[in-house]
């Protein structure tokens, strides 16, 4: 039971004073922090995709429109709370808070700082107390962002089923379906990743990328991240993927039904996630705080923050760009990525990589490794392309259209 | 705290698997079972199986139960029924004996067993050291090392099952071909 509270290094030994304010300030900040980013995350994507389309974008409220989000948050709160007449009262009150909280929790697990520089792993001194810049570093780490991820599936689903409503049952079995099964490509991109770190803990996968070389991105070979980042932006139900929310064919998706305050949480829930996302994905590929060089002047555990900051706004920059240049994909296509490309892929790099890896360990001969793996997957690749093309010929054959 | 702990978790196994016996909405029952692998997942965190508490919500209650729900909905049997109608008639006094049974024979063995629970009984009991991934070591040197032979045999009944599956939903119509 005390090594439930070891989540963070500063609540070990006696509980005193200080680490318990410590502890306290953190929970707050950090729930500050994240609605605050989720906020100007709203304003950074509508400014963004303006300028791509040749408009102005939010320009009114605020300097430069900035307070946009905050003006359209209040009018939310003053509508009136719609229940439509055939919802499922308890469901329909309770699936905005599934989508809502796992969000939030989930930016409690990624190190927002530190100094990871010389082996310190992390730990920063605040107040003569050490600590990490991130509210929980438990044991299970990226298994607890999975497991969020998982249970922000019933917010969409259980929203969509208890509005009473068609429109909103088609989003959410859409997402609902296209949420699981791209989890499985997210995860097994996640795999190739814990293989190299040896630990499921943030801050330990952060710890293991010390310098550019170490960096997941680049030492796990590229194709892990193109397949967490692909799958990342389904399971996020962005654009190209946002077939959930498709207006042209479903009116608004899931939340139709939803007005005031409840539209207000998933309308958050879905930029918090993006935000927390672009978060992971620094943290698992890009290597969190850790930065490339030293900025000078500014001590270790600022600069941390400071890296981390610029990483998750380029990949924020990224879904903004996605969401202005792709068209949305079509369904069959959606799930032919998923499961015919994304799957065998991130499975069969994961293999690679867990061969090369027990080569180096046994002292075999990489080269001999490297080439028996690769005939190997190739060979895996060519029987699942043939075995698409069998079962594309018998769908024809029993008249199947697609 | 600990007791605290236990109680509450108990009392969220125990309400939510009441509430799947007896709400007669499906998808309320579906989510009384999401609270109860939810209260089976903080006792595994209160007994240090962070690893197990984890792939507890993401397995049961990130895919079976959104399985379960999917199934639900798709075939359009999420309305209320009422479940004072017994279609099948010894379901019930069936399920009552089964019950009690099993209810006796677990109090025997527990109160007959007393002693051995907790102690050596064969069976290895893993130290918690300060290493945080111990958990996991210790899972995969069980299930990689000792129990390879029958962790591989289930992967094969579960791809067996698949296969099957997909054979018996997919009959290919024959004759059409030729026409």
């Amino acid at each position: 039971m005390v090594r439930l509270l070891a989540l963070d290094p500063v609540a070990i030994g006696d509980l005193l004073w200080t680490p318990l304010l410590i502890i306290i300030l953190k929970v707050v900040a950090i729930f500050a922090i994240g609605l605050l980013v989720t906020m100007f995350m709203v304003w950074f994507e509508r400014k963004a995709i303006a300028g791509m389309q040749n408009r102005i974008g939010p320009n009114k409220a605020g300097p430069w429109g900035l307070l946009q989000t905050l003006a359209d948050g209040i009018k939310l709160f003053f509508k009136e709370d719609l229940l439509p007449d055939r919802a499922d009262r308890f469901v329909f009150k309770l699936a905005p808070y599934l989508a809502f909280v796992p969000a939030f929790l989930v930016w409690s697990v990624i190190p927002l700082g530190g100094d990871f520089s010389d082996g310190k792993n992390g730990i920063v001194t605040w107040f003569g107390e050490q600590t990490r810049v991130q509210l929980a570093d438990p044991p299970v780490g990226i298994l607890l962002v999975l497991a969020l991820s998982s249970i922000a599936v019933y917010g969409i689903m259980l929203a969509g089923w208890s509005s009473g409503s068609k429109y909103p049952l088609l989003g959410s079995v859409r997402a609902s379906a296209q949420m699981v099964s791209y989890e499985a490509a997210l995860g097994l991109s996640i795999a190739t990743v814990l293989l190299l770190a040896g630990t499921l803990s943030t801050s330990g996968i952060v710890a293991n990328q010390d310098g550019f070389a170490n960096w997941h991105v680049v030492s796990t070979g590229v194709v892990p991240f193109i397949i967490f980042l692909l799958a990342a932006t389904a399971e996020l139900n962005r654009p190209p993927f946002d077939l959930v929310e498709a207006e042209q064919e479903l009116v608004g998706g899931f939340n139709t039904e939803y007005s005031s305050i409840r539209f207000g949480l998933f309308f958050l829930a879905e930029f918090m996630n993006t935000v927390t996302m672009s978060g992971i994905i620094v943290t698992l590929f890009w290597g969190g705080p850790q930065g490339l060089f030293d900025i000078p002047v500014i001590p270790g555990a600022i600069e941390g923050t400071i890296w981390f900051i610029a990483k998750v706004l380029l990949f924020l920059y990224v879904y903004v760009w996605f969401r202005a240049t792709l068209p949305r994909f079509r369904y069959d296509q959606l799930m032919d990525l998923g499961w015919k490309i994304l799957i065998p892929m991130s499975l069969g790099w994961f293999m690679l990589m867990a061969a090369l890896r027990l080569g180096r360990d046994q002292d075999w001969n990489q080269a001999v490794v490297a080439i028996v793996s690769a005939v190997v997957l190739i060979v895996c690749a060519g029987l699942i392309s043939l075995a698409m093309k069998v079962s594309r010929a018998n769908r024809e054959r029993e008249g199947a259209t697609f | 705290m600990e007791l605290g702990v236990f109680v509450i978790a108990a009392a969220m196994v125990i309400v939510g698997a009441v509430g799947v016996i007896l709400r007669p909405n499906p998808v309320h029952a579906a989510l009384s079972l999401v609270l109860t692998l939810f209260g089976v997942a903080v006792h595994f965190v209160a007994l240090e199986a962070h690893f197990l508490a984890a792939v507890q919500v993401i397995v049961y209650a990130g895919a079976i139960v959104v399985l379960f729900l999917f199934v639900i909905m798709l075939l359009g049997v999420d309305r209320t029924e009422d479940i004072t109608i017994e279609p099948f008639k010894v379901q019930r006094p069936m399920a009552l004996v089964v019950g009690v049974g099993v209810i006796g024979l677990v109090t025997a063995a527990v109160s007959s067993s007393r002693d051995a629970i907790g102690r050596g009984n064969g069976l290895e009991i893993p130290t918690v050291t300060g290493d945080n991934d111990s958990n996991v070591r210790q899972i995969a040197r069980s299930v990689f090392g000792d129990y390879v032979v029958a962790f591989e045999l289930t992967s094969v009944l579960l791809v067996v099952a698949v296969v099957g599956t997909v054979m018996l939903t997919r009959r290919i119509k024959s004759g059409k071909g030729e026409s």
